[in-house]
C-alpha cells in the first residue's frame, strides 16, 4: 500500500512548487476497561489519512484528506498548493529560504511480545483480576482498570526523493481507585492518569508489576483516607519520578519550545519567560541540573527515528550543569530564529500540521541514593504521582498538587499526608535543586495529553528522572 | 457528506450483521480551514477534510464500539465497515453482559440544516492581515462546514450540520499583556472585524502605563464573563457529571449532596435550545432543550448520561457519555456591566482567567492564574497593567458569601476548541463582582 501511495504522489507531483512533502498516519487504538468488576463496553478506532504539505513562491500550506486515491492526493496538493500561493504576501516565513530535510530510512519501536497475539478475552480477563484485586476495602467506592494501546505507522514522502516509515506502538495501563469515607474522598493511581504509559507491546505490563499494584494503590489510598493534611511551610521538597515528569514538562519543557519563544502560542498555549538571548548564557538551575532531549530512550514514549519534518533525531543536553544550551525547536524554528535545535517537529495525525514538541525530555542522575537524599532532609515532604497543575503564560509561577506525600523529618521518612500541593517560580525553582538521586532511583513515565497549538493538537510526551529533592520550597495541604 | 451518503454508508449495516443484533452509528465530519497568524501575519494555512463513524454492534446486552475514519469514498467505507464489523463480532462475543447499558428505543428523527455556504477562507485572510496590520496580531482563524448524525437499526435518523467560523486572536501589547477577544458566527463580515480589532485597540492602550505588582492577599475583584466562563469550564470537567458526584470526585460532590451551598444568584442551566450544536448525542438520545444543573446556589441535577442513569438509578437527561457540559448557561444578575468599574470602587480588573485546576477537589478548592489584562482600579478607574498573580480559592467562598453582584448582561462565548475536530460547544456566563479573590503568588 504504501509503495502504491508513494507513487501515486510522485504522479501528482506538479513542477511548480520549492518543495511538497506527504505525511500519511494510520493510527489504531484499543481502550478497554474493567469498573468496579463490571467490564466496560470495548472501544476501538482506526484512523488513516494524509497531509500534503506545498512551499511554493516563499509561502507554504496545507491539505489534510482521508482520500487516499490518485485524484485525492492531486486534489491535497492543489489546494495547499492554493493556500501557499495565497498566503505568500503574508507570510511569516520566507519558505524559499527553507532547506527541508528529505531523508530516507525505516524506524520501529521495540516489541517483544505481540498484542495481535493476545485475545481480546486474555486482556479483559487480566483486567478483570487487577480489578477484582482492589476490591479490599469497603471505604474503596470506586476501581477503575484500564489498557489503551495505541498503534501508529507513518510515512513520510518528500518531492526530492525521501521516504521515511515509521512504526510506534504504546501500551498504557492504568489502576485507579477512590477511597471514601467520612465526607472525605481520595484518588490514588497506578499511574497518575496513564503516566505509566510506555512503547512496546503486552511485555510492558509485566515489566510495569501491573498486575500486582492493587496491593500498594488501595493500601496507599486508605492510608491517605486517614492522613492528616500536608503541613504548609517553607521546607525541603522530595518528588518522587512520577511527579519530576509533571515538573520537567510544564517548568522545563514548554518555556524552552521555541514556537512559544517566537511567540506562536501567544493566543492559546503562551509565551515563554525564556528569551533567545538566554541560550549558552542562563543559569536556569542549579550545577546538578542535566537536561537532555532523548528520543533514544528505548521504551520511552515519545522515541522515534526522525521527526514529522524529516530531522533525525538525536540525544541532545539542553541544560548542562544548569546552563541553558538549547532550545527545543525544529527545522522551521531553528531558521526562523537562526539558533541550533532539535528534531521535534511533530504532528499528532494526518489532520494537523507540525510544530515544536518536547517529546522525550529528561532529567539526567546524579549519584546520591535514596536514602542519601532523605537522611539529609530535617524537614520536607516526599511527594509522589501528579493530580493537579497549573502555571502561568509565561512557565513562571507554578502550582502543582500530587495524589500522597509522606512527611521527612530528621533524616527519616514519617507519616503519609493527604492533599500534598507545592508552589513557585520556574526561574528561582530549579536554582533550588539541592540533590539528584542516582540512577537507581530513575524512572520513565510520560503522558499521551499534552495539549498546545492553533489548530489544536495533543500529543505522547516522554520523561525520565531521578528522585530529585529541592530546598526551600512553600508546601501546603488542604482547604479543610 | 451529505444526508444521502450518509444513508447510503448505514444502510449496508443491517446486511453484515447477524440476524438479531442491533447497531448504533454516529458520524461526525467537517470540512475546514484553518489560519493561525503570529505577528500580524500567516504562521500557518491549511484545509481539513475528515469524518469518522462510530459504530456500536450490540448483541442483547453485549456490545463494542469503533470509531472508523471515513475515507469520503462509498466503496472504500463499506469494505472498511464490513471488516470492522467482523472485528467486533470477534468482541462482542467475549465480552459479558453489560447491566449498565440503556439503548434509546423511541425513534425520534430530527433534521437540522444549515444552508449557509461554506465562508471564503483566501478573501478572509486576505482581510484580517489587511485589519491587522501595524499590530502584534496572533490567534487563529477557522471556519468551515461541519455535520453530525446518527442512525440505528430501529430505523433512527438524525441530522446536523453547520456553517460557522471563529476568528480568535489577541493583540500583544508587550511580553505577556495583551487584549483577547474574538468574533464568530456563520456569516464573515469585514466591518464587524474592523470593529473588533478597533475596539481591542483603544482596550490596548490601557496596557500602555507602566505595569504593578501588587503583594499576595485578597483583593476586591471584578471577573469579566471571560473570567467566569474559565471558572465554570473547570467545574464542568467533572463537576456536573453524575458519575463523578456519585462517585464524591466531583468538584460539586457536597454541593450535590446538599451539604454546601452557592449564592442564591447562580443559576446554571445546560441550555441545549441555543441550537449551536446537535440536539442528539452519540447514542441517539434527544437532547432536552435545557437542564437546570444550579438553581439558586443549590444543586439541581448533575449531567446523567444512559450508563448513569442505570448504574446510579437515575433518569438521564440528555448527556452523553462525558458528562460534561456542551452549552453552559449561567443567569445574569442586577449588576449593569457598564457600572462594574464603578462598582468595584478599589481594587482588581480581571479580563482573562488561565490554567486553572483543582488544588483541593473535596473544598471545591481551585487555582489559577491572571493573563492578558489584568488592572489594578481606585476609585473606579483603571490605574496600572498588573503583573500576572496566582489565586487560590474556593467555588463556596468566590460564587458563595464572596459573591457581590452578577451583571445583569450575560455573554455568549463559542468554544475555540480544535481538539481532533471544530467544537458545537458554547458557554454563556455573565460577569461576577467578588469580595475577596486571594492571590498566593
Amino acid at each position: 500500500m504504501h509503495q502504491a501511495l508513494a507513487q501515486r504522489f510522485r504522479d501528482a507531483l506538479p513542477t511548480g512548487p520549492d518543495h511538497v512533502s506527504l505525511r500519511l498516519v494510520e493510527i489504531r487504538t484499543q481502550a478497554l476497561m474493567v469498573r468496579n468488576d463490571i467490564v466496560q463496553p470495548p472501544s476501538a478506532s482506526e484512523d488513516i489519512g494524509i497531509l500534503v504539505t506545498v512551499h511554493e513562491a516563499g509561502g507554504q500550506g496545507y491539505a489534510a484528506t482521508p482520500d487516499l486515491s490518485s485524484s485525492g492526493i492531486a486534489a491535497a496538493i492543489a489546494r495547499a498548493r492554493a493556500w501557499a500561493i495565497e498566503s505568500a504576501r503574508f507570510s511569516l516565513v520566507d519558505t524559499a529560504k527553507l532547506p527541508m530535510p528529505s531523508p530516507s530510512g525505516e524506524w520501529r519501536s521495540p516489541i517483544e511480545s505481540r498484542w495481535q497475539d493476545v485475545p481480546v478475552a486474555e486482556r479483559i480477563e487480566r483486567l478483570r483480576a487487577v480489578c477484582a484485586a482492589a476490591a479490599t476495602d469497603e471505604r474503596i467506592i470506586n476501581r477503575e482498570a484500564s489498557l489503551l494501546i495505541t498503534d501508529t505507522t507513518s510515512l513520510r514522502i518528500t518531492s526530492d526523493g525521501g521516504e521515511v516509515f515509521q512504526h510506534n506502538q504504546a501500551t498504557g495501563p492504568e489502576l485507579s481507585v477512590v477511597a471514601h469515607a467520612n465526607g472525605d474522598t481520595q484518588q490514588r493511581s497506578f499511574g497518575g492518569g496513564r503516566g505509566a504509559v510506555r512503547q512496546g507491546g503486552a511485555e510492558v505490563l509485566d515489566f510495569l508489576g501491573f498486575d500486582a499494584s492493587p496491593e500498594r494503590v488501595t493500601r496507599e489510598a486508605i492510608t491517605l483516607l486517614e492522613a492528616p493534611d500536608c503541613p504548609t511551610g517553607n521546607m525541603d521538597l522530595v518528588l518522587a519520578p512520577d511527579q519530576m515528569m509533571l515538573q520537567i514538562h510544564e517548568s522545563i519543557g514548554h518555556p524552552i519550545e521555541l514556537d512559544r519563544i517566537l511567540g506562536d502560542e501567544r493566543n492559546y498555549a503562551g509565551t515563554s519567560f525564556v528569551t533567545l538571548d538566554m541560550f549558552g548564557t542562563y543559569k536556569y538551575g542549579s550545577d546538578l541540573l542535566n537536561v537532555t532531549f532523548a528520543p533514544d530512550v528505548s521504551t520511552e514514549l515519545a522515541s522515534y527515528g526522525w521527526d514529522d519534518d524529516g530531522l533525525k533525531a538525536e540525544r541532545v543536553t539542553l541544560i548542562e550543569n544548569g546552563l541553558l544550551m538549547r532550545p527545543l525547536g525544529g527545522t522551521v524554528s531553528q531558521n526562523r530564529a537562526s539558533v541550533d535545535g532539535v528534531a521535534n517537529a511533530r504532528a499528532c495525525s494526518w489532520n494537523r500540521p507540525t510544530m515544536d514538541r518536547m517529546a522525550n525530555l529528561n532529567v539526567e542522575p546524579g549519584d546520591s541514593s535514596l536514602d542519601e537524599i532523605i537522611g539529609g532532609i530535617e524537614r520536607g515532604v516526599f511527594m509522589h504521582t501528579n493530580t493537579s497543575w497549573s502555571i502561568d503564560d509565561s512557565r513562571n509561577k507554578f502550582q502543582f498538587g500530587c495524589e500522597l506525600g509522606q512527611e521527612i523529618v530528621d533524616g527519616k521518612l514519617g507519616r503519609i499526608v493527604k492533599n500534598p500541593n507545592y508552589r513557585g517560580i520556574s526561574a528561582s525553582f530549579w536554582r533550588n535543586l539541592a540533590t539528584v538521586g542516582d540512577r537507581s532511583t530513575m524512572g520513565i513515565f510520560g503522558t499521551p495529553f499534552c495539549g498546545k497549538g492553533e489548530p489544536n493538537q495533543v500529543i505522547s510526551v516522554g520523561h525520565a528522572s531521578p528522585v530529585c529533592h529541592f530546598a526551600g520550597i512553600d508546601v501546603f495541604g488542604g482547604a479543610a | 457528506m451529505i444526508p444521502s451518503q450518509f444513508e447510503a454508508l448505514v444502510a449496508a449495516i443491517p446486511s453484515l450483521l447477524p440476524e438479531g443484533m442491533g447497531f448504533t452509528a454516529y458520524g461526525a465530519g467537517e470540512e475546514s480551514d484553518f489560519v493561525r497568524f503570529n505577528h500580524a501575519k500567516v504562521r500557518q494555512s491549511g484545509s481539513v477534510s475528515q469524518g469518522a463513524l462510530t459504530l456500536r454492534v450490540i448483541d442483547g446486552r453485549r456490545h463494542a464500539t469503533t470509531e472508523l475514519g471515513l475515507s469520503a469514498d462509498l466503496e472504500i467505507d463499506q469494505q472498511r465497515l464490513a471488516s470492522a464489523i467482523g472485528r467486533l463480532l470477534e468482541t462482542v462475543a467475549c465480552v459479558p453482559e453489560d447491566p449498565h447499558l440503556l439503548l434509546s428505543e423511541t425513534v425520534e428523527n430530527t433534521h437540522q440544516s444549515d444552508p449557509t455556504p461554506a465562508p471564503d477562507a483566501f478573501a478572509i485572510t486576505n482581510s484580517i492581515c489587511a485589519a491587522a496590520e501595524g499590530t502584534d496580531f496572533v490567534g487563529i482563524y477557522a471556519g468551515g462546514r461541519q455535520w453530525r448524525a446518527f442512525a440505528n437499526h430501529l430505523g433512527q435518523r438524525n441530522w446536523f450540520d453547520s456553517t460557522s467560523f471563529l476568528l480568535d486572536y489577541s493583540l500583544v501589547h508587550s511580553k505577556d499583556k495583551a487584549v483577547k477577544t474574538s468574533i464568530g458566527g456563520k456569516q464573515w463580515s469585514d466591518a464587524q472585524l474592523a470593529a473588533s480589532i478597533a475596539q481591542a485597540k483603544v482596550q490596548l492602550e490601557a496596557l500602555d502605563r507602566p505595569s504593578r505588582t501588587i503583594p499576595p492577599g485578597s483583593y476586591r475583584a471584578y471577573l469579566t464573563p471571560a473570567a467566569v466562563a474559565e471558572i465554570f469550564e473547570l467545574v464542568g470537567y467533572g463537576g456536573f457529571s453524575a458519575q463523578a458526584q456519585q462517585l464524591k470526585v466531583s468538584m460539586l460532590h457536597r454541593l450535590a449532596a446538599g451539604e454546601a451551598s452557592l449564592s442564591a444568584a447562580i443559576s446554571v442551566t445546560e441550555q441545549t435550545d441555543r441550537g449551536l450544536g446537535p440536539q442528539f448525542t452519540p447514542d441517539g438520545f434527544i437532547k432536552p432543550g435545557a437542564v437546570p444543573l444550579i438553581a439558586e446556589g443549590a444543586s439541581a441535577s448533575g449531567l446523567i448520561s444512559p450508563r448513569s442513569a442505570v448504574e446510579f438509578g437515575l433518569e438521564h437527561n440528555g448527556s452523553d457519555a462525558s458528562e460534561f457540559p456542551r452549552a453552559l448557561s449561567m443567569s445574569g444578575g442586577d449588576l449593569d456591566a457598564t457600572e462594574a468599574l464603578e462598582r468595584l470602587g478599589t481594587g482588581v480588573w480581571v479580563s482573562n482567567l488561565w490554567y486553572l485546576n483543582h488544588s483541593d477537589k473535596n473544598a471545591a478548592r481551585f487555582t489559577g492564574m491572571t493573563r492578558f489584562a489584568t488592572f489594578w482600579v481606585e476609585d473606579g478607574k483603571l490605574v496600572a497593567p498588573l503583573d500576572v498573580m496566582r489565586f487560590d480559592a474556593t467555588l463556596y467562598d468566590l460564587f458563595g458569601d464572596d459573591l457581590e453582584a452578577l451583571t445583569a448582561t450575560t455573554e455568549l462565548m463559542p468554544s475555540a476548541s480544535t481538539y481532533e475536530s471544530r467544537s458545537t460547544d458554547f458557554i454563556e456566563v455573565p460577569g461576577a463582582l467578588v469580595k475577596a479573590l486571594p492571590f498566593t503568588l
